[in-house]
C-alpha cells in the first residue's frame, strides 16, 4: 500500500494510505457525518471542488449501483476515509466503490485519524487542502503546502458552470400530469427530479446560464433552483434571472443553493459558515407547524436575515418569513415569501442520502402550482 | 410546551428480579427515570421486588417499595400514595404486564390513575400479533405468513399453510420465552404445547421460517408533537434464528445502503405512529432477505428494552432518561443533548466508531441443557466494546467476555475444514471462534456463508483478522508499524504474545518501548461535529487522544464486567455506590467497565467513564492515560467481583496502588493452608477436610471424615462442580461425571469437606478498618448448609439464632478480619451445627448480599467501605452520619424481617429432547437474580418473597409430597399443618405410608417410573394437567433420581411452587397461614428506616 499525504493549508499533515487514483488533488476540505449514503454523497454535484472526509469509519461495504447515483459521475475533488471495504456485500451492488473511484479518477486517502481531522476542521474551520499519493507524494512537505496554499478559495468561487447540464432537456411525469416546472440546474440531484416526476410535474432542466426569457418561453407553472456548489455571492447572473421570475410572480421553489439565491434575490446577505453542515441527522424546526424534521444537509454558506418574522425584503418583494431554522445553531434553513409565491429551504427534502421527513415540501410545490393555476 | 403541570407524583414500576431476558438494563433505565422525575420536582414512588438494584436505593425515590410486583400490592400502594400517574415503560415486560393487569382489573379507572409513557391501547397494539400484523402491512412492510393458534389442533392445521420449519412464538412473554423452530410434528407439539402454557392468553403465533435472513433493529423515540427520531440502528451478525439477545450485534448497521436503511426508518416511524407510542420509545426488529431485500417486521416493543440500553451506551443518547421526560410532557426539541449541551435531543446520533455487543452464556451451569441458540434467549449477560472499526470492536468485545476461548486464537491445528463447516451450521456459544478456525482451516468466505448465513462482509472481517495474524506470526520482528497495524484490528498484547511465542509482558515492554499506547476517543453522539462535554471514552490506536487533563485526586473503580451467574447487578450496585461516595468525598471517580446493561456504565454515574475490557492490558492503559495529570490515589478492586479482584495482583506488580485490602491479604483468604492458620490462631473451627487428586484419595478422606462430604474443585467460580456426596457409590459417580471436564488435577486438587448435615448456614457482611468491625448484617439461610449461598433464601435478621450466637459470629468475623488484614468489606460464611460454629469460607470483598443488607437495614455498606478504603475510619463515618451508630448486630424489638429469595432460570433451559433441566438446588450457584420480601414477621416476609419470585403460595389446592428417606421423619409436622389449613395432600406410596401411620390422610399417586399396570394418572400427568398446586420433592440417592427429575421438570414447566428441601417447607408453613389470613400491607423502605431508627433509640 502506498503512502499518501493529506496536507492542510494551516500546515497540518496527515499520513495514510493511497486510496482511489494515485496522484494529487486540491480542494476545500469538509467533513460529512452520514453513516449511510457514501454513493449519493460522491455523486452529489454540490460537492464539486471539495475534498470530503467521511466520519463513518467503514466506507464501501455495499458497493455501488446505478439506482443510487445522484448524477452521472463522482464530483468530489478528493476523498478521505478511514477503512475502505475489502469486499462488497449487498444484493443491489453492481460494482465496488474502489472500481468506481478508479473510473472517475478520484484521488483519495485512507487509514488516517479521521476523527482528529474532523475535530480540527470543527475548530479551525473548513480550509483548503490537498491529497498527494504515488509520485506526487514524493515532494517535500513545504512544496506540497505551497501547492495547497496556491489553490482557489471556495469563497467567491462560481462552480455552477462546471456541474450544470450542457443542453436543456425535458422529462415527463410518472403520475398524471398537473403542471410544468422549469428547473435551473446549478448541480441538481436525480432524486429531486424524481420527486417532481412522481408528483405529476413535467420538468424541463435548463443549464445554469439560462435567461429569464428562455424560462418564461417554456411557460412553466413554477420555477425551481436546485442545490449546487460554490459561493452564492458569485452567482450574480442567476440572482438577476431569479429577480425577473419573482417580478413576474411565477411560483418559485429553491433548495440549498437555490435557497441562498432566493435570499440574495430578496436582498439578503449570504455568509460562509465556519465548517458548514454536512450530515443526514440535522434537526430543523418547521416554524409554521412547530414540528421537528430530521434532515439531510450539505451547505457551507447560509442566508442572513434580521429577525425571523415579518422581515421586509430589501429588494421590494414584500414580507418574508424564516420558515425553518436549524436547532443545532439557529441558522436560517428556509424562507417563505408572504406576498409573492416563493419559498425555499436550505436543506435537502429530496434526501438521498438522508431521512425522508421533509418530502412534504415537494407537496407544497405541487400545492403552489395548483393554486397558481386556479388563480390564472 | 414544557412539562405537564398536572402530574405531581408518579409510580414507577421496576422489572423485579434479574432473569434471563430481563436483566439489569432495567435497573439502568429505572434509575435514570427516577433521577429525571425527581429533578423535575415530581414525587417518585417506586415498586421493585429486587433489592440488588440501584434504583431501589432509598435515595432515588421518595417512597421505595420493595414488594412483589402484583396487581394487589400495587393497588395497596396506589391507595396509600395516591400517585397521579404510573410509568410502566421502564421496567421491562414485567412492568408492562403489571400495568395491563391493573387496567384489566379496573384499578386504574377506580383510582383515576393515568398510565404515562405508553397507553393501554398502544401496548395492546404492539403486543397483539393480529393487530400488529395489520399495522405492519399498512406501514408498507411485509410480515411473515402466520397463523394464530389457541390449541394444538390449530397448530397442526397450520402446517398446510406454513410448512416446516415453522416458528412458534407465545404471546405476551418476555425475552422470547417459549419460542422455537419446529422442523416436524413432534417439535411442533412440544414447542407449541409449552408455548400455550407460557402465554398468559394461551395463544401462540405460528410463522413461516425466515431463518438465515439478515436481522436489524431500530430504536425509535416519539414525542407528543409527533416528532420522531431513530436513535440507533443495530445489525445482528448472527442472522435470523438466533434471539437478538444471544446474537453478536453491531451498531450502526454496516451492510445497508442509504436507500435500504431509510426504508426501514420510514417503516419504523410509520409503525411507532400507528401503534400510538407518543411519549416514549420503542424497539422494532426487522428481517431483510439477503437475496432481494424483502423486509419483514418481526416485532416491536413499546418500552425501553435491553436493546435500548445497548443503544444508549452505544450512542451516548440516554433513551430511558429522554423517555421519562417525554412521558411527563416534554418534546424532543425541548430536551438538550446531554453530551453537547448546546444541541437538542431531536436529532439522530451519528457514530464515527463501531460498537459490538457479544452475549455471555452459562451453559456450563446446566450441563443437561441444549446449547443450541434459538429464538428463546439463553444468555445471562453481555459485553460491549467500542472501536474505530469493526475488527477492533469485535476483538475488544470478545476479550471483554473474560472467558477462556472466547477470543480468536491461532494455536494448534484448527482441525478439519469440513467438520468445522458442519459444526458452525448450528449456532452455539462461541460459534464466532469456530468460524475463525474454519477460515484458518482453509474454508472460503462463500463456504462459511453457506454454513452460517452470516453476511459475507462480517466473514471477511474475520478473514482480515486472520491475515493480520499471519503477518504478525511471520514477520521477522515485531516492529512499531506491525504492532500499530495489529492494534488497529483489535489484537491484545496476549494475542500478539501467542502469535510471537513470547510472553504478554514482553509484548507490552516492546510496545511501550516504541511508545505505542492507545489514545482515548469520546462518545459524542455527533461524530465530532460539536464539542462533547461528557467524558465518556473508549480506546483505539490513532493520533489524537481526547482525555482532558485534570489536577484532581483520582480513584479508579473497576466494574464487574458482563453479568454471569454468580456475578451480576449486586456488584454493579457496590461499584456505583463507591463512585457516588468517593465523588461526595471530593475524589474524581473513574469507572472502567464493559457491561452495557449497568448503571456503572451510565456516563452520569462517575466523573469519567472508560468503556473498556477488564483485562490487565486495557486497565493499565486507562490508568496510564489518567496518570498523565492529577494524582491517582488508587484503584478499587474489591467491589467488582472476581473480575476486578483478579486484576489486583497484576496492577500491584505494575506499581499501581490498590485501595483497601491488599492483594496479599486477599490471598490469605483464598489459600487453604494460610487461611487455616488464621483460623487456628483465632481458635476457630473449619469442617474436617482434605484435598484429593484421585478417586482413591478422595475415598480415603471421605472415609476418615465421614459421609456426607462436600466436594469442590479449587480455583473455580460460583461453586462450579461443587456437590454434596452422600456415599461412596455417589463419589465414584461424581468422578465419572467430571472425568472429562479437566477441573481436578495435580495443580488444582479437589477439596473434600465434611458436610454438616442439619446445620444452619450463616452469611455475614462486615466492614473493617483495621481497628473496628462494623457488621452490615447477619443473615440466616433458610435451606440447610450445602446449597450455594447465592441460591439459598435467607433472612435478615436471623430468625432462629440467639443473641449469644450472633455475638459469637461477630467475634469470629472480627478475628478473621484482623487475621487477614481486611481494609474494607468482608463476607464470611459460617455453619452452626449442634451449637458449634464452623467457618466455611471468607471473602475479603463485596459480596452478593451487600445491597440486600443495605435495603433491609438501611446501612449503606458499599459507600462506607469505599471511604474506609481511602483511609477514613469507621468511627469517623459514624461520627459524620455516614453509618448508623448501631451496626447490623443490633436487632431491636419489633424489627422488620427481610427475606431474600433466589430466582432460578430452569425454565429457560430445555434438554435436547425438549424437557426442562433439573431444578434441584445444590452447592453450585445457578440463580440469576433475587427478590426481597419485607414485613413485620418471618411468615409474611417469606410469603412476599415467594410471591415476588413468581411462585406465590396458593390459597387452596393440592400439595404433592415425595421425599428422600432421610427427610421423612421431618415431614409429618408441616404436612399435618397444611392439611389442617385445608390443602389436599397427595404422595407417592412410600411417603404416604409414613404419613398414614401418623394419621394423615393422603391420596396415593402413581410414580412416573411405576409400571403402567398400576392404574390412574402418574404424578407427572397430574402436574402437567394443572391438578397439583404445590410440590414438595427432595432428592434421594441416584436410583430414585430420575423420578424426582421428571416431577421437578414438570413443576417448573407448570410454574407451580416447589420445595426441594424440608427446611424450605417448614419455613413456609407460617407463610401459608399468612397468605390465607388476607392481603399484605405495604411499607416503604423510607418508613422502615424511620421505624428502625426509632426502635434503636429506645
Amino acid at each position: 500500500m502506498t503512502t499518501a499525504l493529506l496536507v492542510l493549508e494551516d500546515g497540518r499533515i496527515f499520513r495514510g494510505r493511497g486510496y482511489g487514483k494515485q496522484g494529487s488533488t486540491l480542494g476545500e476540505l469538509v467533513f460529512a457525518t452520514g453513516m449511510t449514503g457514501y454513493q449519493e454523497t460522491l455523486t452529489d454535484p454540490s460537492y464539486a471542488g471539495q475534498i470530503v472526509v467521511q466520519t463513518a469509519p467503514h466506507i464501501g461495504n455495499t458497493g455501488v449501483n446505478k439506482r443510487d447515483e445522484e448524477s452521472d459521475k463522482i464530483w468530489v475533488a478528493g476523498y478521505v476515509v478511514r477503512d475502505p471495504s475489502r469486499v462488497v456485500s449487498n444484493f443491489r451492488a453492481e460494482s465496488s466503490l474502489d472500481e468506481e473511484l478508479d473510473k472517475y479518477e478520484i484521488v483519495g486517502i485512507s487509514g488516517i485519524d479521521t476523527r482528529a481531522l474532523t475535530r480540527h476542521l470543527r475548530s479551525a474551520g473548513s480550509m483548503r487542502a490537498g491529497i498527494f499519493s504515488g509520485a506526487a507524494a514524493a515532494a517535500s512537505d513545504s512544496q506540497l503546502l505551497e501547492m495547497v496554499r496556491a489553490a482557489k478559495h471556495m469563497k467567491g468561487l462560481s462552480l455552477s458552470d462546471q456541474v450544470t447540464t450542457e443542453q436543456a432537456f425535458e422529462e415527463q411525469p410518472t403520475a398524471a400530469s398537473i403542471g410544468k416546472v422549469a428547473i435551473v440546474d446549478l448541480g441538481i440531484k436525480r432524486s429531486t427530479i424524481e420527486h417532481m416526476l412522481s408528483r405529476g410535474l413535467t420538468v424541463k432542466v435548463f443549464p445554469a446560464k439560462v435567461t429569464a426569457a428562455e424560462i418564461t418561453a417554456y411557460q412553466p407553472d413554477a420555477v425551481f433552483y436546485s442545490n449546487g456548489p460554490g459561493d452564492p455571492e458569485a452567482a450574480t447572473g442567476q440572482v438577476a434571472v431569479l429577480r425577473e421570475i419573482l417580478d413576474q410572480k411565477i411560483p418559485f421553489f429553491g433548495i440549498c443553493f437555490g435557497n441562498q439565491l432566493l435570499g440574495r434575490a430578496l436582498g439578503f446577505d449570504t455568509y460562509k459558515l465556519p465548517f458548514g453542515h454536512r450530515g443526514i441527522n440535522q434537526p430543523v424546526l418547521d416554524r409554521t407547524t412547530g414540528k421537528v424534521e430530521v434532515t439531510a444537509h450539505n451547505h457551507g454558506f447560509a442566508v442572513r436575515t434580521e429577525g425571523l418574522d415579518d422581515i421586509t425584503s430589501p429588494n421590494g418583494y414584500g414580507k418574508v418569513k424564516v420558515s425553518h431554522i436549524s436547532l443545532n445553531d439557529d441558522c436560517v434553513e428556509g424562507l417563505e415569501c408572504q406576498d409573492i409565491p416563493a419559498f425555499s429551504v436550505q436543506y435537502h427534502p429530496e434526501a438521498a442520502a438522508g431521512p425522508h421527513d421533509s418530502s412534504y415540501l415537494f407537496d407544497r410545490l405541487v400545492d403552489l402550482v395548483a393554486t397558481n393555476k386556479k388563480a390564472k | 410546551m414544557p412539562k405537564r403541570s398536572d402530574i405531581k407524583s408518579v409510580l414507577v414500576i421496576g422489572s423485579g428480579p434479574i432473569v434471563i431476558g430481563q436483566a439489569c438494563e432495567f435497573d439502568y433505565s429505572g434509575t435514570q427515570a427516577c433521577r429525571v422525575l425527581r429533578d423535575e420536582g415530581i414525587r417518585v414512588i417506586l415498586i421493585n421486588s429486587n433489592p440488588a438494584t440501584i434504583m431501589t436505593d432509598p435515595d432515588f425515590a421518595d417512597a421505595t417499595y420493595v414488594e412483589p410486583i402484583t396487581p394487589e400490592i400495587i393497588e395497596s400502594i396506589i391507595i396509600k400514595e395516591k400517585p397521579d400517574a404510573i410509568l410502566p415503560t421502564l421496567g421491562g415486560q414485567t412492568a408492562l404486564n403489571a400495568a395491563m393487569a391493573l387496567d384489566e382489573l379496573g384499578i386504574l379507572k377506580k383510582y383515576n390513575v393515568e398510565l404515562i409513557g405508553a397507553k393501554v391501547e398502544a401496548i395492546k397494539k404492539g403486543e397483539d400479533r393480529q393487530i400488529f400484523k395489520q399495522l405492519v402491512l399498512d406501514a408498507g412492510a411485509d410480515v411473515a405468513k402466520s397463523v394464530i393458534a389457541h390449541n394444538i389442533d390449530d397448530c397442526l392445521a397450520a402446517v398446510e399453510v406454513l410448512g416446516y420449519p415453522m416458528v412458534v412464538r407465545p404471546s405476551f412473554t418476555m425475552g422470547g420465552l417459549g419460542s422455537g423452530f419446529a422442523y416436524n410434528e413432534e417439535d411442533l407439539r412440544r414447542i407449541a404445547g409449552a408455548g400455550l402454557q407460557a402465554s398468559p392468553t394461551t395463544e401462540v403465533l405460528l410463522e413461516e421460517s425466515i431463518l438465515g435472513w439478515k436481522e436489524y433493529e431500530l430504536e425509535l423515540m416519539r414525542d407528543k408533537n409527533d416528532n420522531c427520531v431513530v436513535v440507533c440502528s443495530i445489525e445482528n451478525v448472527d442472522p435470523v434464528g438466533v434471539h437478538t439477545g444471544d446474537s453478536i450485534t453491531v451498531a450502526p448497521a454496516l451492510t445497508l445502503t442509504d436507500r435500504e436503511y431509510q426504508n426501514l426508518r420510514d417503516i419504523g416511524i410509520q409503525i411507532i405512529r400507528d401503534v400510538g407510542v407518543d411519549t416514549g420509545g420503542c424497539n422494532i426488529q426487522f428481517a431483510v432477505d439477503p437475496k432481494d431485500g424483502r423486509v419483514i417486521v418481526i416485532e416491536m416493543n413499546p418500552r425501553v428494552s435491553r436493546s435500548s440500553a445497548l443503544a444508549s451506551k452505544a450512542t451516548g443518547f440516554p433513551i430511558a432518561k429522554i423517555a421519562a421526560k417525554l412521558a411527563i410532557g416534554y418534546t424532543l426539541d425541548e430536551i438538550p443533548n446531554d453530551i453537547t449541551k448546546v444541541t437538542p435531543a431531536s436529532f439522530e446520533p451519528t457514530l464515527d466508531y463501531v460498537v459490538v455487543k457479544v452475549p455471555r452464556f452459562a451453559f456450563e451451569k446446566f450441563p443437561a441443557a441444549d446449547p443450541t441458540l434459538t429464538t428463546t434467549m439463553k444468555s445471562v449477560g453481555e459485553a460491549m466494546a467500542l472501536g474505530r472499526n469493526y475488527s477492533q470492536a469485535l476483538q475488544k468485545a470478545l476479550r471483554s467476555l473474560e472467558r477462556r476461548g472466547s477470543s480468536f486464537h491461532w494455536t494448534g491445528n484448527p482441525g478439519d475444514k469440513a467438520a468445522l463447516l458442519e459444526k458452525i451450521k448450528v449456532p452455539t456459544d462461541g460459534r464466532i471462534v469456530a468460524v475463525q478456525q474454519a477460515l484458518r482451516a482453509g474454508a472460503s468466505n462463500e463456504e462459511v456463508f453457506e454454513s452460517t448465513k452470516i453476511d459475507p462482509w462480517f466473514i471477511d472481517q474475520i478473514v482480515l483478522i486472520n491475515e493480520v495474524a499471519d503477518e504478525i506470526a511471520s514477520a521477522s520482528e515485531l516492529d512499531a508499524d506491525l504492532i500499530r497495524h495489529a492494534k488497529d484490528h483489535g489484537f491484545s498484547d496476549a494475542q500478539l504474545a501467542q502469535l510471537r511465542g513470547i510472553s504478554e509482558e514482553e509484548v507490552r515492554a516492546i510496545r511501550h518501548g516504541f511508545n505505542l499506547r492507545p489514545v482515548f476517543k469520546t462518545v459524542d453522539t455527533c461524530a465530532g461535529e460539536f464539542p462533547a462535554e461528557t467524558p465518556y471514552y473508549y480506546s483505539t490506536y490513532e493520533d489524537e487522544t481526547e482525555v482532558s487533563p485534570s489536577s484532581r485526586k483520582k480513584v479508579v473503580i473497576l466494574g464487574s464486567g458482563p453479568n454471569r451467574i454468580g456475578q451480576g447487578v449486586e456488584f454493579d450496585y457496590s461499584c456505583v455506590h463507591a463512585s457516588f461516595a468517593l465523588s461526595d468525598a471530593g475524589f474524581e471517580t473513574i469507572m472502567i467497565n464493559c457491561n452495557p446493561e449497568t448503571v456503572s456504565t451510565d456516563y452520569d454515574t462517575s466523573d469519567r467513564l472508560y468503556f473498556e475490557p477488564l483485562t490487565l492490558e486495557d486497565v493499565l492503559e486507562v490508568i496510564h492515560a489518567e496518570q498523565q495529570s492529577g494524582e491517582l490515589v488508587g484503584v478499587v478492586v474489591q467491589l467488582g467481583g472476581q473480575t476486578a479482584l483478579g486484576l489486583a495482583k497484576g496492577l500491584k506488580a505494575a506499581g499501581i496502588p490498590i485501595l483497601g485490602t491488599t492483594p496479599e491479604a486477599i490471598d490469605l483468604a483464598e489459600e487453604r493452608g494460610l487461611f487455616q492458620k488464621i483460623l487456628d490462631e483465632a481458635k476457630l473451627l473449619a469442617p474436617a477436610n482434605g484435598t484429593a487428586v484421585t478417586l482413591a484419595e478422595a475415598e480415603v478422606i471421605a472415609a476418615r471424615i465421614g459421609y456426607p462430604v462436600l466436594v469442590r474443585p479449587s480455583y473455580v467460580l460460583g461453586g462450579r462442580g461443587m456437590e454434596i456426596v452422600y456415599d461412596q457409590l455417589s463419589l465414584v459417580d461424581y468422578f465419572d461425571r467430571i472425568a472429562d471436564q479437566g477441573i481436578v488435577g495435580p495443580t488444582h486438587p479437589l477439596l473434600v469437606d465434611r458436610f454438616l448435615d442439619d446445620a444452619i448456614e450463616i452469611d455475614i457482611d462486615a466492614l473493617y478498618d483495621g481497628e473496628q468491625l462494623y457488621v452490615g448484617g447477619v443473615m440466616e439461610h433458610i435451606e440447610e448448609a450445602g446449597i450455594h449461598s447465592g441460591d439459598s433464601s435467607c433472612t435478615l435478621p436471623p430468625v432462629t439464632m440467639s443473641e449469644g450466637q450472633i455475638s459469637r459470629v461477630r467475634e469470629a468475623t472480627e478475628a478473621i478480619a484482623k487475621g487477614i488484614g481486611v481494609r474494607g468489606l468482608l463476607n464470611v460464611q459460617f455453619a452452626l451445627a449442634n451449637d458449634v460454629l464452623y467457618v466455611l469460607e471468607a471473602n475479603p470483598r463485596a459480596s452478593r448480599t451487600v445491597p440486600f443488607v443495605s435495603k433491609a437495614l438501611g446501612i449503606t455498606l458499599a459507600k462506607a467501605a469505599s471511604r474506609v478504603m481511602v483511609g477514613e475510619s469507621i468511627a469517623s463515618l459514624i461520627a459524620n452520619g455516614a453509618l448508623p451508630a448501631k451496626d447490623g448486630t443490633h436487632i431491636p424489638a419489633g424489627s422488620a424481617i427481610s427475606v431474600k429469595e433466589a430466582v432460578l432460570p430452569f425454565k429457560r433451559f430445555a434438554t435436547k429432547d425438549g424437557r426442562f433441566v433439573d431444578s434441584l438446588l445444590g452447592p453450585e450457584m445457578r440463580s440469576t437474580g433475587e427478590v426481597m420480601g419485607i414485613d413485620v414477621d418471618f411468615p409474611r416476609a417469606f410469603a412476599k418473597s415467594q410471591s415476588a419470585a413468581g411462585s406465590a403460595l396458593p390459597k387452596s389446592g393440592s400439595v404433592f409430597v415425595s421425599v428422600a428417606d432421610r427427610d421423612k421423619p421431618h415431614l409429618v409436622l408441616p404436612v399435618r399443618r397444611l392439611q389442617q389449613l385445608g390443602y389436599k395432600v397427595l404422595a407417592t406410596s412410600g411417603t404416604a405410608a409414613i404419613l398414614a401411620r401418623h394419621g394423615i390422610e393422603v391420596q396415593v399417586v402413581r410414580k412416573h417410573t411405576d409400571p403402567d399396570s398400576i392404574e390412574g394418572p402418574s404424578i407427572v400427568d397430574l402436574i402437567n394437567d394443572g391438578k397439583v398446586d404445590v410440590v414438595v420433592n427432595t432428592p434421594s440417592g441416584s436410583h430414585a433420581r430420575k423420578d424426582g427429575y421428571e416431577i421437578r421438570a414438570a413443576t417448573t414447566a407448570a410454574d407451580k411452587a416447589i420445595f426441594t428441601t424440608i427446611a424450605q417447607l417448614s419455613a413456609a408453613i407460617g407463610s401459608f397461614e399468612a397468605v390465607l389470613a388476607g392481603p399484605f400491607s405495604v411499607k416503604s423502605l423510607q418508613e422502615h428506616a424511620l421505624d428502625r431508627k426509632a426502635a434503636l433509640a429506645k
